[in-house]
């Protein structure tokens, strides 16, 4: 961040598009499958042929309501599809069926963990059902556009938040609680390189102090966290710079541009579409009723926020900790394995969230594909508690076993990483060490307490880090007594 | 003994009558069927009432169905040939809707309409000529021309089913079938003395019939009687789920009705379609047809429906603002009309959709997307739902007082070509009795009454919803003793 932060106030909402995991679209049989050869998954309603007409597919409906219940939003009881009006080739009716006045998700919200470790509450303000696009395909047909209507009729839930969130990092986190959820409760996968999962945000910024807000741009279509936060970073200081320079912000709609890192204007509000929304006259008001609802809920799962006030109850986790092992249900599955296993659940929670977190993260993997499942790192787990390695030993382990070495049990017994425990071994060491550095006893025995260090330090390397800690230093104190 | 030439004049008779004859051995259908294509060829010369005849497939279709009546596969209708409005998509077959825009369209798929009457062994001819996208009540608009009324060639057969009714009433088809939108069965059936009915909204299922105003289209029969078409649309009505709109409720035998007696019966007369603006000789005939039904013991009763006046605006607000959504599809893209070497993606669509559409269809989406756009929905769009509803009142207030309600289905006979086609307006008033109907959704017929000046006049009959079958067999009484659904004429006898 390179603007004022005590200077500027920074305003952002974000409209996240989530596909659905129907297997038909939104108004039509064509299976939604990815990667398909272009136009082979567009039926007669897709390609907008002349007579046809959309049916709506409940199985979107189910899980559409399923996110409204997950967020704590109301449901709507009644809503409506309206057709948005606008000429492209990859929208071959040239209206989109969308929810305008009556959405199928009404206010709810979404809490995120702050840096400082605050919880902030995130607004949503509404959520839609809609159909999504086709896809223009520029360049390579002889100077011509191809369309594939394939994704066309894919459908999507757009979540509207408040403009509540204050910075690009929190626009990320509430874009990853959102992302998690909708994998939480399995109505998308969430897959955001085939843009099952993508945003657009609004940005403005003002003076600290100042009540109105400033003037928004709208950054359209960012498919990844990385470029929301540095998407909305570069708005900024744009913005900033703008009004520092004696201009004006317009409203209008920016593109952000990875390869250069800058976001320029697709078009202004002035040239902005008047969509002409109305009323589908072609689909139905959709009436649902109490009793749907709640089969609806009976469905949901343990939600991330329950899990996490329950790890901080059950386990003594720390907000923070219980927090990322929740941000997936995998990974907190595999959290409670491990736990279980090993019975140390701190433990667990410092291994899961540092060191197989940091691995996973380094390869880029998800906890599904980590190369230690959770049984094996709960028996490494188990080799901590009982005192056979040490923590830091354990890492060295931990890398063995991600190379495939095998199991805890067995990295340690092949390596020799047994701890020393047998008292007499020990002392020899220590001995040895205080006759090789009869000056620095001399001063701790003077009371230079810091001395203390050096010893276990040089015990420990003499050791080749297997001695037990606690055993060196019970002997140290047993030697300046004596 | 009748003469060869007499025995063969299968267009006198009506669909009930060739179901008899097919079923009985007395004619095949590929002599059927053939006899109507040369009725075609010879006379739809001076009618242009057919856009595409499909011959080679009416006559398999034919052979096939002889093949089923042979081995006792047969229904009431396996056999009978007839038309298709242009509107209706019919795989392999142009499906043009009277458009430039679809001239070229070959649609790849059946509309349910097409479906069902195919599986109850109809043959189809051919498609018949229509206006523009079904928008106009003269079918003037059509890309393929002027349609001409059988009873007057100068004259116009109505619209926008204009081809379908000059088809019919000319006898080149035993029936055919129609879409109504604002009165586009009923009144070209009014225009050309045949039987007519749109169906209750939802009745019909509007999947693969393209699309003008969807809350307002419904497709239902023409034929020469009540009886032809309550048999059509035995076949014609019924759920599809490919149709959200389309109700799933059971379908009745539409014939088992006919038969029963009228007394007792209230038929309302709006005071409304009997003032200003009817031709007096109309109303004289109209009165002549209600004399009729007080002696088959039916009671007239003087109704209101105080917001008729309305109807045509509403119409004119909400028909244009569907149609401009629903006609965007033809942008060039994909199928039909694409102008010739578009430089870029504006000149595509606006060359494209300025060239392939004519002049009337162009005025709707224009007002409709007017009606539409920011700051005007409210006072246009929205107002007008608002009518809409208090039209669909004043029709439930008066379904509280009488079974069905009566008057003239246009407030004149056939009008010259030309003679309207450059007002607007007083074109669109000629549908001033049927578009409430269509607002409210109700079903509705028009039913031969008499002439005026040898051109012929409709009785229009509303029901309440899903009263199909007692419209039917209050227009089937009727003909029962009257013969103007029989006339044929002169030119086409």
């Amino acid at each position: 961040m390179s603007y004022d932060t005590s200077k500027w106030e920074v305003v952002i909402g974000l409209e996240i598009h989530c596909q659905l995991a129907t297997r038909s679209k939104i108004f039509s049989g064509a299976s939604t499958a990815y990667g398909a050869e272009p136009n082979t998954q567009a039926c007669a309603v897709d390609l907008a042929l002349p007579g046809v007409l959309p049916v709506f597919n409940k199985e979107a409906l189910r899980l559409a309501v399923k996110f409204g219940l997950a967020v704590e939003a109301e449901i709507g009881m009644r809503s409506v599809f309206d057709r948005k009006n606008y000429f492209y080739p990859d929208s071959p009716k040239a209206y989109q069926i969308t929810q305008m006045d009556h959405p199928i998700v009404g206010k709810g919200h979404m809490d995120i963990e702050l840096e400082n470790g605050e919880t902030k509450r995130i607004g949503i303000t509404r959520a839609h059902l809609e159909e999504d696009a086709g896809k223009s395909m520029h360049g390579s047909y002889h100077g011509m556009t191809g369309i594939d209507l394939n994704r066309a009729g894919t459908p999507l839930i757009e979540i509207v938040s408040e403009p509540d969130m204050r910075s690009a990092k929190e626009a990320v986190a509430y874009m990853k609680k959102i992302h998690s959820l909708v994998r939480y409760i399995e109505i998308s996968d969430g897959n955001m390189q085939e843009g099952s999962f993508r945003c657009d945000a609004n940005v403005s910024v003002r003076p600290h102090g100042q009540k109105e807000f400033g003037t928004r741009a709208e950054l359209k279509n960012i498919n990844s966290f990385r470029f929301v936060e540095k998407a909305i970073n570069i708005e900024i200081e744009r913005q900033i710079d703008v009004i520092e320079d004696g201009g004006k912000v317009i409203q209008e709609t920016r593109l952000y541009d990875a390869d250069k890192n800058e976001t320029r204007s697709m078009r202004s509000k002035e040239e902005a579409n008047d969509y002409r929304y109305f009323p589908d006259p072609d689909l139905l008001p959709v009436v649902i009723d109490e009793a749907y609802i709640e089969q609806i809920r009976k469905e949901l799962p343990e939600l991330p926020e329950q899990k996490k006030q329950r790890y901080m109850a059950e386990y003594e986790l720390s907000a923070y900790d219980a927090a990322v092992i929740t941000t997936s249900r995998e990974l907190a599955a595999y959290f409670e394995t491990v736990a279980k296993e090993c019975g140390d659940a701190k433990l667990s929670a410092n291994w899961v969230t540092g060191e197989l977190a940091a691995r996973l993260n380094k390869e880029e993997l998800e906890i599904t594909e980590s190369k230690v499942d959770a049984e094996a790192f709960a028996g490494l787990l188990k080799r901590i508690k009982d005192n056979t390695i040490s923590g830091k030993i354990a890492k060295d382990v931990f890398e063995a076993m991600w190379q495939g070495e095998g199991s805890a049990d067995q990295v340690i017994e092949s390596k020799g990483l047994k701890q020393i425990t047998d008292s007499s071994a020990i002392e020899a060491m220590v001995d040895e060490v205080i006759a090789n550095n009869p000056a620095q006893f001399a001063e701790l025995k003077g009371g230079k307490d810091k001395m203390m260090g050096f010893f276990v330090g040089q015990i420990m390397k003499a050791s080749g880090g297997k001695a037990n800690p606690g055993q060196v230093n019970q002997l140290m104190q047993k030697k300046l007594k004596d | 003994m009748m003469s060869q030439k007499e025995m063969k004049k299968y267009h006198e008779k009506t669909i009930a009558e060739l179901s008899t004859m097919l079923q009985a051995g007395e004619v095949t259908s590929v002599e059927l069927t053939q006899y109507f294509l040369n009725r075609i060829k010879a006379h739809d010369g001076r009618l242009n009432s057919f856009i595409t005849v499909t011959e080679e497939l009416a006559l398999a279709a034919a052979k096939d169905a002889d093949a089923a009546i042979k081995n006792g596969t047969a229904g009431p209708l396996t056999g009978v040939p007839i038309a298709h409005k242009d509107i209706f998509c019919t795989q392999g077959v142009r499906t043009s809707c009277g458009s430039k825009m679809l001239d070229n369209f070959i649609s790849p798929y059946d509309a349910t309409v097409v479906t069902k009457m195919k599986q109850a062994g109809v043959v189809m001819l051919g498609k018949t000529n229509m206006d523009e996208f079904a928008m106009g009540s003269s079918n003037e608009t059509s890309f393929y021309g002027a349609v001409k009324n059988p009873w007057n060639t100068d004259t116009v057969p109505g619209g926008s089913s204009g081809g379908s009714a000059a088809a019919v009433a000319a006898r080149l088809a035993p029936a055919a079938t129609g879409t109504d939108t604002g009165g586009s069965i009923r009144q070209p059936a009014s225009m050309c003395g045949i039987t007519g009915i749109k169906p209750t909204y939802g009745r019909v299922s509007r999947y693969g019939m393209i699309a003008f105003a969807s809350s307002l289209d419904q497709a239902g029969p023409m034929g020469q009687s009540a009886h032809d078409c309550a048999l059509l649309l035995n076949a014609m009505a019924g759920f599809d789920e490919k149709d959200s709109t389309c109700l799933d409720m059971e379908v009745p035998d539409y014939t088992a009705e006919l038969d029963k007696p009228l007394k007792g019966l209230r038929i309302g007369l709006p005071k409304e379609y009997f003032g200003e603006g009817l031709n007096v000789d109309v109303e004289k005939v109209i009165r002549a047809a209600l004399d009729e039904y007080k002696k088959l013991g039916a009671e007239l009763v003087d109704i209101e429906l105080p917001n008729s006046g309305l109807s045509v605006p509403v119409y004119y607000v909400v028909a244009p603002a569907e149609c401009s959504a629903n006609l965007s599809r033809f942008d060039g893209v994909r199928y039909g009309y694409r102008c010739e070497n578009p430089v870029d993606l504006m000149d595509l669509y606006t060359r494209s959709r300025g060239e392939g559409f004519g002049a009337e269809v162009k005025r709707r989406i224009m007002v409709g997307t007017y009606a539409l756009s920011s700051g005007y929905y409210d006072a246009y769009y929205l107002k007008s739902q608002q009518l809409r509803h208090k039209i669909s009142d004043d029709f439930k207030n008066a379904f509280e007082k009488v079974d069905v309600i009566m008057g003239p289905t246009a407030p004149d006979t056939a009008f010259n070509i030309g003679e309207k086609s450059d007002d607007p307006i007083s074109m669109y008033l000629s549908d001033i009795y049927t578009i409430a109907v269509n607002l409210a959704g109700l079903p509705g017929m028009s039913v031969p009454a008499g002439f005026v000046n040898g051109k012929p006049v409709g009785l229009q009959i509303a029901g309440n919803y899903f009263k199909e079958s007692q419209l039917l067999n209050v227009a089937h009484q009727y003909q029962l003793h009257t013969d103007w659904h029989r006339a044929i004429p002169e030119a086409f006898v």
